[in-house]
Formats: structure tokens, C-alpha cells, sequence
């Protein structure tokens, strides 16, 4: 069996965290110079200029694309014929994060308790998400996620009657609702089925796909695109200050449904859309 | 699209009732930082009667908690945090003779009346362009609740910081007005 040091994984989480936080991968910049020559407003324009820009200092002065640094959400796809030895591997990863934040001089945003709010210094815990995979490999996406948009999340119990109209209305509503707080242009993250929890994971693990890339399945894919023209056509725009540029793309990610259920969660992204991975 | 205006803090009278959202400006001077937790600890001294940290008349709050300065730098990435989670501690700040705020995001209806009310502006700047922003800013000292980290009061010293008026003292809002502008019908 293949064995995998969790020495490894801190390393690699650590330096995933940094990387992420500093520079912006090439889909979303792509998007963006894109979306300069889209807008209409000239303001939006100027701002969408000025993120281009903020990326290109982040990546070469080595600092953080944006001061919020994220909760680390962490999502691990374990294939069932590795093992891992070494130690714990929640606590490989909790030490990665540590390490990364601390040497890449990133934020600390994480409070012990809801109710105590003491910041822990060192911004662990991580949230980690696991799934068992075939084969023998650790693949390890690291997402930090800004509470700016994080905030900006819903989820809707629909009724199956409710169909494709109950579900568009709903995420229409939740991005007007959200406004410029969640820092647009967006990746609008998208779930769909499940059950409640379920569903808002698939909605947060939509924002991992590279930017725009369509679902296979070509009903989504077709519902993807139409959400986009009519978020685009809210007035929104940058940073919530009028514009065609609302979002950048809507990611759907779905699964089985009960009889009763139409679960719907949106999970909004910001443009600094921030994770990088690994496979080891 | 204006053009862009020069303005140093702290801020007059006469420099907010020349401001109209959609204005261009380039700040400069001193701005604090306080954001969640320090407008709690902010408003509870102003409930006690405490002396706060800093004077409030004519000053800008910066609603930001900048990420660590590597050594030699001023200061981390340094952009607006969402503005809605301070609107209610904004309104006691501003009958205090606060003239001006910096965020990301629309405000509540009580801050628009109380922007109008205590002739007070309320500027947006680029969520998100924390690198970009921290290289106008020149100095940055922590000046009280040093333990919130991240969430301290620090004053800062600007030099032509980008911001953009959003909610001016004549009750107008460019995150309502710009929305209208750019919205489009679908058949």
C-alpha cells in the first residue's frame, strides 16, 4: 500500500495557503481582462482596472491579494489505498495552515468561539472536507474563503412544484439581496438536490472548477448560462456600484433529491477567488 | 466619469458639502481603522462616558483589519471590509462630530438619515484591491485595543487614497443610483 508522510501534507498545505492568498490564478484574470471589455459602466471599468493591477502587486510584492485571508476550507479527496502514516492528519493540516498563515504573513481571522470571539493567532482551526476516492493518491484544494462573500450565503427548501422558475427566482433574489457586500463581480456558486447540508457543499465545492468551465451535464450547463445573462442584467456591477459586470460565471454542482425536496444553497465567491491545489 | 479631487483629512464642513456621490477622490492624511469589534468597544465607552481612543469631530473611519507588514513595510494588504455590519454603531459615532467613513457595500437606511442628518459622507473603496490600496498608505501605528489583532485602531497616514463618495450629505446613493442606471429587462 502506498504510504504518504503527514509531514508532506503540512508542507504542502502550508505553501497552498500561501500561494493561494498571493496570487490569482490565470482563469479569473482571464475574467476579469475580459469583464474590462464588457462593462459599460466607466467607473465599473476603472474598478475592474484596479483589481487587474492589485493582482499583479500581490503576486510580485508577495502580499495577500486582499487583507481578508479567509477561514481555510480545506477539501481533501483521500484515495482509499493510501495510507497515511506519520501522525494525525487533521493535525497535519491544522499545523500547515499555521505555518502558511504565520510565513506568509497572511491574516488571523478566526475567533475560538462564536460567542467569546477570542482570536486563536494563528488562524486554526481549518474547516477540512474529506471524500473517499479510488485509488492510491491525496489530492488537497485549499480554498480561504473572505467573510465579505462567505456572509452572503442561502439556502432555500423549495418545493419540487417551485421547478427551474422557483429555483432561479430564488438565486436572483439572494444576489440583488447581497448586493455589492459580497465584493462582485462574482462566481456565483450554485447547489442543487441533496439535503440541506449536502447541498451547500456542493454549492462552496462548485467554486473550486476553473472559472466558467460549463457542468457536462448540458441542462445545467444551459441554466448556468441563463442565470449569468440575468444576473448580469441586475445593474449591480463592481463592487455594487452600477454595471453589467455582476458576476463572472455560475458554477451548479448537483446530486439526488428526495420526492419532497428541491433544495437550493448559493454560495457566493468574490473575485479574489483564491484556492490552489495539489495531488500527492 | 468626474474628474478626480484632491481632499486632506480631517474634514470640514465646507470640504463634505462639496462632495456628490459619484466623486473621484484621492484622500489624504489621517485615516483610523476600526472595524466589528472595536465600534463595539467604541460605542460602549461613548455609553459609559468614557474618552474614546481618538477625536471623533472631522475624522474618517476606515473600516478595515490590514493583513501582518512584512518588516520594513508600512503596513499588510489593507482594503475595506463590508460596511453594513457597522451600521449600527455609525449613527452615535457621527452625532459625534464623525465626518466621513470608508467601506465596501451599501449602508442602512438609519446611516443614509444620519449621513444626512449630521452632514457626515460616507466613501466606497475598492473591495478586495488590498495590495493595491496598502501602497498609499505611509504610516500605520496601532493606538489602542492592541489585543483584537487584526481588529486594533490604527492610525493611519495617506497619501491619495483612492476612494470613490457614495453616499453624499444631499441623501443621495450611488449603490442605488448606479444599480437603476446599469439595470437591463429581460423579455
Amino acid at each position: 500500500m502506498r504510504q504518504l508522510s503527514t509531514e508532506l501534507i503540512t508542507a504542502e498545505v502550508a505553501r497552498l495557503c500561501i500561494e493561494a492568498n498571493y496570487s490569482l490564478g490565470e482563469d479569473v484574470l482571464q475574467a476579469l481582462r475580459k469583464a474590462t471589455k464588457q462593462e459599460e459602466s466607466p467607473l465599473g471599468r476603472e474598478i475592474l482596472q484596479q483589481l487587474l493591477e492589485n493582482a499583479e502587486i500581490a503576486r510580485r510584492e508577495k502580499i495577500p491579494i486582499c487583507q481578508d485571508t479567509g477561514f481555510a476550507d480545506i477539501f481533501l479527496e483521500i484515495g482509499q489505498e493510501l495510507r497515511i502514516v506519520g501522525g494525525d492528519l487533521t493535525e497535519a493540516i491544522t499545523e500547515g495552515v499555521r505555518r502558511g498563515y504565520n510565513e506568509g504573513y497572511l491574516r488571523e481571522s478566526i475567533v475560538s468561539d462564536p460567542l467569546c470571539r477570542v482570536n486563536t493567532g494563528d488562524n486554526t482551526p481549518a474547516v477540512i472536507h474529506t471524500e473517499i476516492v479510488p485509488g492510491d493518491r491525496l489530492k488537497v484544494s485549499v480554498l480561504p474563503k473572505g467573510a465579505g462573500s462567505e456572509n452572503m450565503s442561502g439556502l432555500a427548501m423549495l418545493r419540487p412544484a417551485d421547478g427551474v422558475e422557483g429555483i432561479k427566482r430564488f438565486i436572483l433574489d439572494w444576489v440583488e439581496k447581497a448586493g455589492g457586500n459580497p465584493c462582485p463581480p462574482l462566481i456565483v456558486g450554485v447547489g442543487l438536490g441533496g439535503t440541506a447540508e449536502k447541498t451547500l457543499y456542493l454549492a462552496k465545492k462548485s467554486l473550486l472548477r476553473s472559472l466558467g468551465s460549463p457542468h457536462p451535464d448540458s441542462k445545467i450547463s444551459q441554466l448556468e448560462g441563463e442565470l449569468l445573462e440575468e444576473i448580469n442584467a441586475t445593474g449591480i456591477g463592481p463592487l455594487g456600484l452600477g454595471g453589467r459586470i455582476t458576476a463572472l460565471a455560475v458554477h451548479i454542482e448537483s446530486y439526488a433529491c428526495h420526492i419532497a425536496s428541491l433544495p437550493v444553497a448559493v454560495n457566493l465567491q468574490c473575485h479574489a477567488a483564491r484556492h490552489k491545489e495539489a495531488v500527492l | 466619469m468626474s474628474e478626480l479631487k484632491k481632499i486632506t483629512t480631517p474634514l470640514s464642513g465646507r470640504d463634505v458639502s462639496g462632495l456628490q456621490s459619484g466623486d473621484r477622490i484621492l484622500l489624504s492624511g489621517v485615516l483610523y481603522t476600526a472595524r466589528d469589534a472595536a465600534h463595539r468597544r467604541l460605542v460602549q465607552c461613548l455609553q459609559k462616558g468614557e474618552p474614546l481612543p481618538f477625536e471623533l469631530p472631522g475624522q474618517v473611519i476606515y473600516y478595515t483589519g490590514p493583513s501582518p507588514a512584512r518588516p520594513g513595510r508600512a503596513i499588510g494588504s489593507a482594503g475595506p471590509t463590508t460596511s453594513y455590519r457597522m451600521d449600527p454603531y455609525t449613527p452615535p459615532l457621527l452625532a459625534r462630530g464623525l465626518k466621513g467613513t470608508i467601506g465596501n457595500g451599501a449602508r442602512s437606511p438609519q446611516v443614509k438619515e444620519a449621513l444626512k442628518e449630521y452632514r457626515a459622507v460616507y466613501f466606497a473603496a475598492t473591495g478586495g484591491a488590498g495590495a493595491l490600496l496598502s501602497q498609499r498608505i505611509v504610516e500605520s501605528e496601532i493606538i489602542a485595543y492592541e489585543d483584537l489583532g487584526p481588529e486594533a485602531i490604527r492610525k493611519l497616514l495617506v497619501r491619495d487614497f483612492p476612494v470613490v463618495v457614495a453616499n453624499d450629505i444631499y441623501g443621495n446613493d450611488l449603490y442605488e443610483q448606479g444599480r437603476e442606471k446599469y439595470r437591463k429587462r429581460i423579455g
